[in-house]
């Protein structure tokens, strides 16, 4: 039983629009049965957070492609993806290169 | 491809398990922070120091720059454009040997009323902007999209610049730089000066601009029906906006943000949207299509992963606002169908957009240089491209037209009455090649029969894409007074070189 955990997330490059403009976000996951990883977060976000247009988000399991990933300021690419397992305190961002946000 | 793929996935299969103990791949010792390219991993500092190389790299190979020449940096105020003036601001705080010797400014367009924004909204993004631009020292320029309606004609003139060898001019511009900087002690300091008094009369300006050029502006974008000719537009006038501004103030250069990953999507949408013959002046280093003021786009060697980085690690403001393609579906428009097309190829395989953006890099167009056309009714009215629409009888695009035609004939009986009347406004070219009955000639009778008689008849003076993006408009009286100006400036002069056309000895006919 893993203990809820507090991440501190951020949005950016026009990816809070979907968020009520807000950028950042400090939330706490509930305690579950196994580590939270990536995967789980995105799909939490998508259930918890999103405000409109999932799809502008999240697509598929990963979030939609041309949206970066920062875990603790490296990119996620050198984490694991959608592997990597949360610890607390974490700071994830989210930034769209996309035109337009 | 397919095999370098594979192994790359391979490759991150093995990277991706207890991780952060990755070594960049360059010192070979820091602790990496982000993936540039396939599997390279970069720390920090070696990743600044790449990022600022590259930028000095691209305008060091390319030498259009010249020492002491006024350079206009276009900044939207998003992360690829921002970061380039990061950029400016760096190579120019430098040492001597390494500095960058040019003289910036900075536009930025206002398209808060294209895009539905409130005042309010309009105002907190200007706002924003101008504190990064005050910090930055250099002299600014804001501009509101509305003012495209109180451009003169004269924008749309090319002024044709005396044809040169890059190599030996520049040696020479930087000769000179170097014998006056040290004959005047110093050329920074009036400059810098020169940079101030600017900029103290330029934020004095009144930013304001009449409600019924707002109105105007709504009119005009409301009667654009799709959002792919709407973007298309957009980015016309912004470019007309950004040519007026460069020349009122004496730039010879404009800076664009372009990064390459946005270079990809623009060179596919392009020829989505039939610009394939302007493809390496849309996208190359340096476009020269204006004459006088000449577009270069050093950010084109970046990914937008890169700046994106960049920017967050050392924090280059940018600022966001919501643009015509926010928030709209992946289908909305050519541009935005494509852009979503390239992301999601480049996510499976990494090299797409450094593969589209190399092939872009060997274009070049097959006609007279755009620099070298001085004849204004041979450049597209609206994007000031040479103009594509001159083809033989047997093209693709005079298929398109007979087929147009024909099947507007049917509906219409006034067609050889409209065909006489539009016949002046075809393309010299055109209707010495085909004379008065031919095909080519008939291009004009669907247009003018369509559009209202007081207008003047844009397409013949249209290149292939302007022409589809002026067909999505329901209004086109709706266009700029400049535009129009213009269009009807070009028709007389067509007409008349029509008229006198026996008596030339014209060097097409003699070369044919």
């Amino acid at each position: 039983m893993a203990a809820p955990i507090a991440l501190h997330l951020e949005f950016g490059g026009g990816a809070e629009l979907l968020f009520d403009g807000v950028k950042n976000h400090h939330v706490t996951l509930p305690s579950q049965s196994e580590p939270w990883d990536m995967r789980q977060l995105l799909a939490w976000i998508r259930g918890n957070m999103l405000k409109e247009r999932p799809e502008l988000f999240v697509q598929g399991e990963s979030v939609r492609p041309g949206i970066l990933v920062l875990i603790n300021d490296a990119d996620w690419e050198l984490m694991g993806e959608l592997e990597y397992q949360l610890q607390d305190q974490d700071n994830i961002i989210f930034i769209s290169t996309l035109h337009g946000g | 491809m397919c095999q370098v793929d594979e192994e790359y996935n391979g490759h991150l299969e093995k990277i991706s398990l207890p991780t952060l103990s990755k070594k960049c791949v360059k010192c070979k010792d820091g602790t990496a922070v982000l993936i540039i390219r396939v599997g390279d991993a970069f720390c920090r500092d070696c990743f600044k120091e790449y990022f600022i190389h590259k930028f000095r790299a691209m305008l060091g190979k390319n030498r259009v720059i010249f020492p002491g020449e006024k350079v206009l940096l276009a900044v939207s105020g998003g992360p690829a454009s921002s970061s380039m003036l990061s950029q400016v601001q760096e190579g120019l705080s430098r040492d001597a040997p390494k500095k960058l010797r040019f003289v910036p400014g900075i536009v930025f367009v206002d398209e808060g009323g294209a895009c539905g924004l409130s005042v309010e909204e309009r105002q907190r993004a200007i706002a924003q902007l101008e504190s990064i631009f005050r910090e930055k020292g250099f002299p600014y320029h804001v501009v509101h999209l509305e003012q495209v309606f109180s451009l003169p004609g004269s924008v749309l003139e090319a002024v044709s610049s005396a044809p040169e060898q890059p190599g030996s001019s520049y040696k020479a511009a930087v000769d000179q730089f170097i014998q006056n900087s040290r004959g005047e002690h110093g050329l920074m300091e009036p400059s810098v000066e020169d940079a101030e008094s600017g900029f103290a009369q330029l934020s004095t300006q009144d930013p304001t601009y009449p409600t019924e050029h707002r109105l105007a502006l709504e009119r005009l974008l409301a009667s654009v029906r799709t959002l792919t000719a709407k973007e298309d537009l957009l980015q016309t006038l912004r470019q007309h906006l950004i040519l007026h501004t460069a020349r009122v103030h004496g730039y010879t250069k404009v800076m664009m943000g372009d990064s390459c990953s946005r270079l990809a999507v623009k060179l596919l949408s392009s020829i989505s949207l039939g610009r394939g013959a302007s493809l390496a002046t849309d996208t190359g280093f340096s476009d020269t299509r204006y004459g006088d003021v000449v577009i270069v786009r050093p950010m084109r060697d970046y990914s937008s992963k890169e700046i994106a980085f960049y920017n967050r690690m050392f924090n280059v403001p940018s600022v966001f606002i919501p643009g015509l393609d926010t928030k709209t579906p992946e289908k909305a428009s050519i541009q935005r169908l494509t852009e979503s097309f390239v992301t999601k190829l480049q996510a499976d395989f990494p090299s797409t957009v450094s593969t589209i953006y190399r092939t872009s890099e060997k274009l070049h167009s097959a006609r007279t240089p755009q620099s070298a056309i001085t004849d204004l009714t041979s450049k597209c009215l609206l994007c000031m491209c040479a103009i594509d629409t001159n083809t033989e009888e047997a093209s693709a695009f005079n298929a398109i037209l007979v087929s147009e035609r024909l099947s507007q004939s049917g509906l219409r009986e006034t067609a050889p009455h409209t065909q006489a009347q539009a016949l002046p406004t075809e393309s010299p070219g055109q209707c010495c090649s085909s004379g008065g009955q031919g095909q080519g000639c008939g291009s004009g009778d669907c247009c003018s029969s369509a559009q209202s008689s007081v207008t003047p008849d844009l397409k013949g003076l249209l290149c292939y894409s302007c022409r589809l993006t002026i067909k999505d408009m329901t209004a086109v009286e709706t266009l700029p007074q400049y535009i129009m100006t213009e269009a009807e400036k070009r028709q007389r002069r067509l007409r008349m070189k029509m008229e006198i056309s026996e008596f030339l000895l014209d060097d097409e006919e003699s070369g044919e």
